[in-house]
């Protein structure tokens, strides 16, 4: 072996190795963060997700019914077997009290369902021995209602898709078909397109108020400038609490803008401006107007004033140079913008809270809801669910155009 | 953007609808927040204006009153141990992605900033039902956990954007000059990003001492922050007390501007002989 391959080789073996400790020194650095990520936010995702679909506890409550009903070919009535396996799970669900969560579980499937658990619960004693089938019919003609079966079955699969549909206003009929619930019942899809329809208002909203002041900052003198800026960036610092309080306060019956407007005369009585859906406009805006302005203006700073003079001069009217050459120029500002602001609101959850009205909730709200009011936690996952799939699909269409990282800093 | 003196009647009719116009967009921006601070030292109960008085007595209801005591003092305790690891975390974790280059290390840095993008109640609802698996419910050490999720984002944007002007010959130059790596760390690359730690350190600190979402679903009414506080008291009785509260935040807020805007002049001053040698 020659004197220059030993030499090549030793170099190529010190380059690997420092290559190798670069890598072990890098992922050192990374893993403890990665770790925590995982163990608590990706693995509690997850089962967030899984949670909207998963329905094993009620194999755990019922779980004679459940091997019965496994051979049931789901045609008129099944036979004594189930009837038995039946009578045999609410002899331990009963005393043990989980036959109230399977009640309550199939009842969200179809109403009658928990009324009829707990009552044949209640005179499991009086059954005695078999027939089975004969005697759950006389406590309740609904045990030999083929739909009710049907329910059953479904509803002892260890995966259920009903909370799901049901956060888009579907259900199963007696037939096992996916259709929607009945008008009266269908709320959540109103409530998706109101997150939808108060989310692109916000942002057309900030949009229409943000490009001008973001206009004016960047073509006015430093001193202005940094004027704006720290009033801007104060709002931005101040807690999302406070500001919404703020309106609270300035737009109440007794507040600054309606004293003002009685005090001259041009109402006679205050406006209701809160606690309604315009409470929610003004404040969202308000507290999501600097994410509009800073990388609108961070996009408008870079503009050199030269285009729109150069325009001008080449006859230009002042309209037509602002919409045909300067406009353009910032539509990377407007995107990130928009997206940023779209994207939040989507999610938003104190703000309408504090300054809307009952009709003016989002998606958010609902998801508190079932948890905190209804203790459903399957359906409040099912409607976090779609709350993601609306967020990732707008970031997923528009993120790519848009470097979201830089923005949300100023 | 002066008014020349050849301006057309319709040029200085725009030029001024247009700065009355960006004066009310201001005055929407700015106003709402300082009419707070005058009712804050109202000495009548009401919430609006005239002022029947001035007074201090709101403030004393703050600090006499156990609940906004206990309030911040779970706030300080909260905001700043999450603070402490969302910094340690993401610094570190910020340097060693920026040493190596892997495919899907974009997609990576997109997974670690998601607590950023993910509305806050799908966050507080998977941890909610995570940790009432594991029993972290209602304790310091989940709020704490989630806070530091919550905030690392921050932390680890601000530290990468330092890093990216940072001249990695310096490192070498410490190395070759027989220093060991944390040394090297320590004394030459970090007082150079400090001003990124900073600034992550206290967006994450400012995200934990405004985060009502998470802490509605997790914490117990032992752990009420000042922020659920503020809000169970916006909904169910609005007093004073919390005028008072929200003119001090208010006021953190104004220090918390001027320290970041400091150590962004800072910062542009440290990379401003580099990029003319560059």
């Amino acid at each position: 072996m020659a004197l220059q391959d030993v030499a090549d080789k030793s170099l190529h073996d010190k380059l690997r190795r420092a290559e190798r400790r670069k890598k072990i020194e890098a992922v050192s650095l990374i893993g403890p963060l990665l770790l925590l990520m995982v163990i608590f936010y990706f693995i509690p995702i997850g089962m967030m997700l899984y949670r909207s679909i998963d329905n094993s506890q009620m194999r755990e409550i019922l779980p004679e019914t459940a091997k019965a009903l496994a051979h049931w070919n789901g045609q008129g009535l099944p036979d004594e077997s189930a009837y038995a396996a039946v009578v045999a799970d609410m002899k331990v669900a009963y005393p043990a009290r989980t036959l109230a969560g399977a009640g309550r579980r199939l009842n969200f499937d179809k109403v009658g369902f928990y009324s009829l658990l707990l009552k044949t619960g209640r005179k499991l004693k009086k059954i005695g021995g078999p027939p089975y089938k004969e005697k759950l019919i006389e406590i309740d003609s609904k045990w030999g209602d083929p739909k009710y079966w049907t329910v059953m079955k479904r509803g002892l699969k260890n995966i259920t898709l009903i909370y799901l549909l049901r956060a888009v206003d579907l259900r199963y009929d007696d037939t096992n078909s996916i259709v929607g619930v009945p008008e009266e019942q269908a709320i959540y899809k109103s409530i998706i397109q109101r997150t939808v329809y108060i989310s692109l208002s916000v942002t057309i909203l900030c949009l229409l108020i943000g490009y001008p002041l973001a206009y004016f900052m960047a073509t006015s003198s430093a001193s202005v400038r940094n004027l704006l800026m720290i009033g801007l960036l104060l709002v931005f610092w101040t807690s999302l609490l406070v500001r919404t309080l703020s309106w609270i306060l300035v737009l109440q019956d007794k507040g600054v803008v309606n004293s003002f407007l009685l005090s001259l005369g041009i109402i006679s009585h205050p406006l209701p401006l809160v606690f309604n859906r315009i409470g929610v406009y003004v404040a969202m805006t308000h507290v999501l107007l600097p994410f509009m302005v800073l990388p609108l203006y961070s996009v408008m700073a870079g503009i050199p004033s030269y285009y729109v003079r150069a325009a001008r001069s080449l006859g230009a009217t002042p309209i037509a140079a602002f919409f045909k050459v300067y406009t353009p120029m910032t539509l990377p500002g407007i995107g990130a913008g928009c997206l940023m602001v779209f994207i939040q609101a989507l999610g938003y959850y104190i703000t309408p809270a504090l300054v809307g009205g009952p009709k003016d909730q989002m998606v958010s709200y609902f998801v508190a809801f079932f948890v905190n009011e209804r203790v459903n936690w399957s359906m409040a996952s099912a409607l976090g669910v779609v709350l993601l799939l609306m967020t990732g699909s707008f970031y997923l269409i528009f993120g790519k155009r848009v470097n979201i990282t830089n923005m949300k800093l100023g | 953007m002066a008014l020349p003196a050849h301006a057309t009647t319709g040029e200085r009719i725009w030029y001024y609808t247009f700065r009355v116009l960006v004066a009310v967009v201001f005055i929407y921006l700015i106003f709402p927040i300082l009419t707070i601070i005058p009712l804050s030292f109202n000495s009548g109960e009401f919430l609006h204006y005239p002022l029947q008085g001035v007074s201090l007595r709101w403030y004393h209801d703050v600090i006499a009153s156990g609940q906004w005591a206990v309030a911040v003092k779970n706030s300080l305790i909260v905001g700043v141990c999450s603070m402490v690891l969302a910094t340690v975390l993401g610094t570190t974790a910020a340097v060693g992605l920026n040493r190596v280059n892997f495919p899907g290390k974009q997609l990576l840095v997109a997974f670690l900033i998601s607590p950023m993008m993910i509305p806050l109640v799908i966050s507080a609802l998977a941890l909610y039902l995570f940790f009432a698996k594991i029993g972290l419910n209602d304790t310091y050490l989940g709020i704490i956990l989630a806070h530091t999720i919550l905030g690392m984002p921050f932390v680890l944007i601000t530290v990468s954007a330092t890093l990216q002007g940072f001249d990695y010959t310096l490192v070498n130059a410490g190395a070759s000059l027989g220093a060991a790596p944390l040394p090297v760390f320590f004394r030459i690359v970090m007082p150079l990003i400090l001003p990124g730690i900073v600034s992550g350190a206290m967006f994450a600190f400012a995200t934990s001492l405004d985060e009502v979402v998470v802490v509605l679903f997790i914490a117990g009414p032992a752990h009420r922050t000042l922020p659920l506080q503020m809000f169970s008291g916006i909904r169910e009785h609005l007093s004073p007390t919390i005028l008072a509260v929200a003119t001090m935040l208010i006021v953190f807020a104004g220090l918390l501007m001027l320290t970041l805007e400091f150590l962004r002049k800072r910062n542009e001053k440290l990379n401003a002989p580099a990029n003319i040698a560059a």
